[in-house]
């Protein structure tokens, strides 16, 4: 373990972390706000702790892969903490508990709020609060790997470890360049729909915290019935916009370097489109007997399917109330997630396909068992280790949904509130079904299911594997001591 | 710059590791994936799994926008090919290695008619510096800069020598030599001395001279300068083809041995002076029959890096032959550095240093100035020659007023013909090459060797 290369990008996150958080203070001086102070004084104790920490440079500079996922996930965890305490300081999330619940729903972009009262909040809070979706969307590590010049390819680990999907790839060369094009993508689809959004006449708070939601596929709203009462263009604008920041970023990459054949060609792209198109149909006539309008029944099941399958977690309509099959097939594409290389959350387009290919080559093994078949996705070979990766994933992940429903089943809810909380957790969506639907909130939880439902949000964020190094004891024990110190 | 480096195999990666350290943006092609996905993780750089002759491929690794493009696969074909697709689909310059020797006779009209900016044979090239080291026995390594009119020499100091307990400045004083030592190595140390520090036998020194100065220092310190006069080499493939060609060219006699009879008729053929024996060199007996003992050179150029080790440390303990081994893999240069070896010859560090030297003379026409680069130490010490074109604040000023970097070092002046070991005087001028030894990595330009915190 490279401790004083985690020490030293500890401290870059604290130092980050200070500095976005002068953002909300910057808020509470238009609003006249007192919260403000609590976000400066936060803001301060980052800034000072962080320079602490990257003040002695570390002279080894390599990461093993192991060392990555440690520190992405201890980031991640440092992060949640400083960004939890300017609500228990400023008094409007008392508990501790709480107020971290809600930031690591905000820095993991899924959502889910313990707040039934929202309107209630500041709007510094609510600002930052918003804000932590967009930070989360695109990664804290990927934004300090583009302004921190990081030699060595070890950087490869950190980005891996923090980019959703079966297999990162860079888009060009240079680490460093490549977060940058991916922060600059970012900013300039959010400053897009920003400007959509101000054409419909939002007013200009409610579109900052409005875009940050849905670039970072976040989902927290800013009213109390999240996006009901906003106009049909507002939510038509958010639901094409969703549907855009679950796109592998890669492909506006290609676009942007006028690739369209090769960015069109992605298998990934289509079954996606084709998730949310089918999905669409199904529901809109599903629903149609009970909203009475066609269009009615097509926008609100557009929003909510675009919000579900891309892991955001905004609602026009209470889906709780909806015919079983469209819950069903909601809760499916909660399961399914937008594209790898996305700001959005869940198994992942590509590793669903990479599965279902390589269930299909096994049937085939059935009935032709000397056939030698490869996994193929868009004309190339998908390597054994993506596929046997993609597998571990889901085991890995299996194991932890069915350990979460189980602890969060204690609280004696009814089994459908505790499905449907650990996938909007784990999935990083926010809304569930019943006690934890649309209109309802996570307040009600014990702590220890918090806990729980926060460890699964980091895990479903990271990708799963970095939260479980930190928790595997072999990280931590070096048996070798004696060889790694003498190194050392 | 943007380079594209096909294969990735020893060569590759060694090109790769060491271009990406001077700030190129790398992408590397290959057909194996478990390579392109160790490079690309271990290093900076971009990997795109495929064929390197597929337009395809080439055009998602950015042809279109690189300026350079290396094919060092195992193929010579391949590399061809590559070269001619990667010319027609990006305007880029090409590099190939080329180690047929059917082709290398023609490299020349290849590199011509195809429009290549450089073939490579790192069989050749590998045997024009062990004829080099042959010329000389001395040395362990010779390089050269200025186009030949300034060598870098490394030997080691035996014990008795005049130099054991010697300071660096007496050299001038003491025995009137006009070199400068820039580099020694003490066990796993490697220090760029001052003036005031004192060598030891077993160091081995690195000294820059003139080579007609370096003759007459070698033979001031009581060391035979005499070339060889036959040489023994184990192994019959390509390197030794060439270097026998050199050798008999320069009157030296070769004896060869070699396992496989068939080949060895092949050598016979096409070598018709040298000596050619079939046997397996395992067997000392024969080593011994066949006048190892009163050889004066013994080379290792077998397939096989611990054979070749072996050999050369058995011919070590029965001869005082100069003795040269060949290393091709990578790994445990650490250890065969400690071995009492003579020379060690890696072919993959010398074809990557000329290549590495033709990407730095292809960054001096965009501003940067570096001529050539030689490693020194395994890659501790480098050794760069500037050229320096225009006119920097640096020039002109006397090199003692000049904040240099630590373990650095200006190791000679070459202005107008003449060398010049510099002093405490001397100054920097316009048209001058400029020879600088440090334990920096990555120096791009001449300003690069001044001391950053004092600014510029």
């Amino acid at each position: 373990m490279n401790y004083a290369m985690i020490r030293y990008m500890l401290g870059w996150v604290c130092c980050i972390e200070g500095i976005f958080m002068l953002m909300p203070v910057l808020v509470s001086m238009i609003y006249r706000e007192g919260s403000g102070y609590a976000f400066l004084a936060v803001a301060v104790l980052c800034g000072t702790l962080g320079a602490a920490l990257v003040f002695r440079k570390p002279k080894k500079r390599n990461l093993a892969a192991k060392d990555g996922l440690v520190i992405v996930a201890l980031c991640w965890i440092v992060l949640s903490f400083f960004g939890a305490l300017p609500f228990v300081l400023s008094g409007e999330i008392p508990s501790m508990v709480d107020a971290l619940f809600e930031t690591i729903s905000g820095f993991t972009t899924t959502g889910a709020s313990i707040l039934s009262n929202v309107e209630g909040l500041s709007h510094t809070s609510l600002f930052w609060r918003s804000f932590t979706h967009w930070i989360g969307g695109m990664g804290v590590l990927v934004f300090i790997l583009a302004i921190l010049p990081l030699k060595g390819g070890s950087s490869l680990f950190l980005m891996r470890a923090e980019s959703p999907g079966p297999s990162v790839s860079k888009l060009v060369p240079r680490m460093r360049t490549t977060a940058m094009i991916l922060y600059s993508i970012y900013f300039a689809m959010t400053v897009l729909e920003a400007i959509f959004l101000l054409i419909g006449g939002m007013p200009l708070f409610d579109t900052i915290c409005t875009a940050f939601g849905t670039a970072g596929t976040g989902g927290f709203g800013i009213r109390n019935d999240s996006f009901t009462s906003y106009s049909t263009y507002q939510q038509g604008v958010v639901a094409v916009f969703m549907v855009l920041f679950g796109v592998n970023f890669n492909l506006y990459y290609l676009i942007l370097k006028r690739k369209f054949r090769q960015a069109l060609t992605s298998l990934e792209l289509w079954a996606y489109l084709f998730f949310i198109a089918a999905s669409t149909i199904v529901i809109t006539f599903c629903i149609y007997p009970s909203v009475g309008s066609r269009f009615q029944a097509f926008h609100q099941s557009f929003f909510q399917v675009s919000s579900i399958i891309t892991t955001t977690g905004f609602a026009t309509a209470d889906f709780n109330q909806w015919p079983a099959l469209a819950k069903t097939i909601l809760v499916t594409l909660m399961f399914i997630g937008a594209c790898a290389g996305s700001t959005g959350g869940g198994i992942k387009v590509s590793r669903v396909l990479i599965m279902l290919k390589g269930a299909h080559k096994e049937l085939r093994l059935i009935s032709h068992p000397r056939s030698v078949r490869k996994v193929k996705m868009d004309g190339r070979t998908v390597e054994h280790d993506v596929v046997r990766s993609v597998n571990s994933f889901i085991t890995i992940y299996i194991m932890i949904f069915a350990l979460s429903v189980l602890l969060v089943s204690l609280d004696e809810k009814d089994l459908v509130t505790n499905f449907t909380a650990v996938a909007a957790t784990l999935n990083n969506i926010g809304p569930g079904l019943e006690v934890v639907g649309p209109t309802g909130n996570f307040a009600s939880f014990s702590t220890l299911s918090k806990f729980v439902l926060m460890f699964d949000m980091l895990a479903g964020r990271l990708e799963l594997l970095p939260m479980m190094v930190l928790i595997l004891p072999t990280t931590w024990i070096e048996k070798s001591g004696k060889i790694s110190r003498k190194k050392a | 710059m943007d380079i594209i480096i096909v294969g990735c195999g020893k060569v590759g990666s060694a090109l790769a590791e060491q271009l990406s350290k001077e700030n190129n943006d790398i992408t590397v092609i290959d057909t194996k994936y478990e390579l392109v996905q160790d490079l690309s993780t271990e290093l900076d750089i971009m990997g795109v799994v495929g064929s390197g002759s597929s337009h395809k491929i080439l055009e998602e690794a950015g042809i279109e926008k690189a300026d350079l493009m290396i094919a060092v696969t195992g193929s010579d074909e391949l590399n061809l090919l590559c070269c001619l697709i990667a010319k027609k689909a990006g305007n880029c310059q090409t590099i190939a290695r080329v180690r047929n020797p059917e082709y290398s006779k023609e490299s020349n009209y290849i590199k011509e008619e195809l429009g290549l900016a450089m073939v490579i044979n790192p069989e050749l090239a590998a045997a024009a510096e062990m004829a080099r080291l042959l010329r000389f026995p001395s040395a362990i390594k010779i390089e050269t800069f200025a186009k030949g009119r300034v060598e870098l020499l490394k030997f080691k100091i035996q014990p008795g020598s005049i130099l054991h307990q010697m300071e660096v400045r007496e050299i001038m004083t003491k025995l009137h030599s006009d070199v400068l030592v820039c580099a020694v190595e003490r066990g796993e140390e490697v220090v760029i001395p001052t003036g005031t520090f004192e060598l030891r036998e077993k160091d081995v020194i690195s000294i820059i001279a003139m080579p007609k100065t370096a003759a007459q220092f070698f033979k001031k310190i009581k060391v035979q300068t005499n070339q060889v006069w036959d040489t023994m080499i184990v192994g019959g493939g390509k390197l030794t083809y060439y270097l026998t060609e050199m050798l008999l060219h320069m009157g030296i006699d070769v004896k060869i041995i070699e396992k496989d009879r068939k080949r060895c008729e092949e050598l016979s053929e096409s070598l018709p002076k040298a000596t050619i024996i079939c046997a397996d060199a395992v067997e000392q007996n024969m080593l011994i029959e066949e006048g190892l003992l009163n050889t004066d050179s013994f080379v290792a150029l077998t397939n096989m890096d611990e054979e070749n080790v072996l050999l050369s440390l058995f011919a070590k303990k029965k001869t005082k032959a100069k003795i040269i081994t060949k290393i091709n893999g990578m790994a445990f240069d650490e250890v065969i550095e400690t071995l009492d070896l003579d020379s060690i010859i890696y072919p993959k560090y010398i074809t990557a240093e000329y290549i590495i030297g033709f990407v730095r003379a292809m960054k001096n026409s965009i501003g940067s100035n570096v001529e050539t680069l030689y490693h020194l130490v395994g890659d501790r010490v480098e050794a760069l020659e500037f050229k320096l074109v225009k006119n920097e604040p640096i020039l002109d000023t006397p090199l003692e007023k000049l904040k240099l970097k630590d373990n650095l070092l200006i190791a000679s002046i070459y202005r107008g013909g003449k060398m010049i070991i510099p002093r405490g005087q001397d100054t920097m001028r316009v048209g001058d090459y400029v020879v600088v030894v440090t334990t920096h990595r990555g120096l791009g330009d001449i300003m690069d060797i001044l001391d950053e915190r004092q600014g510029r």
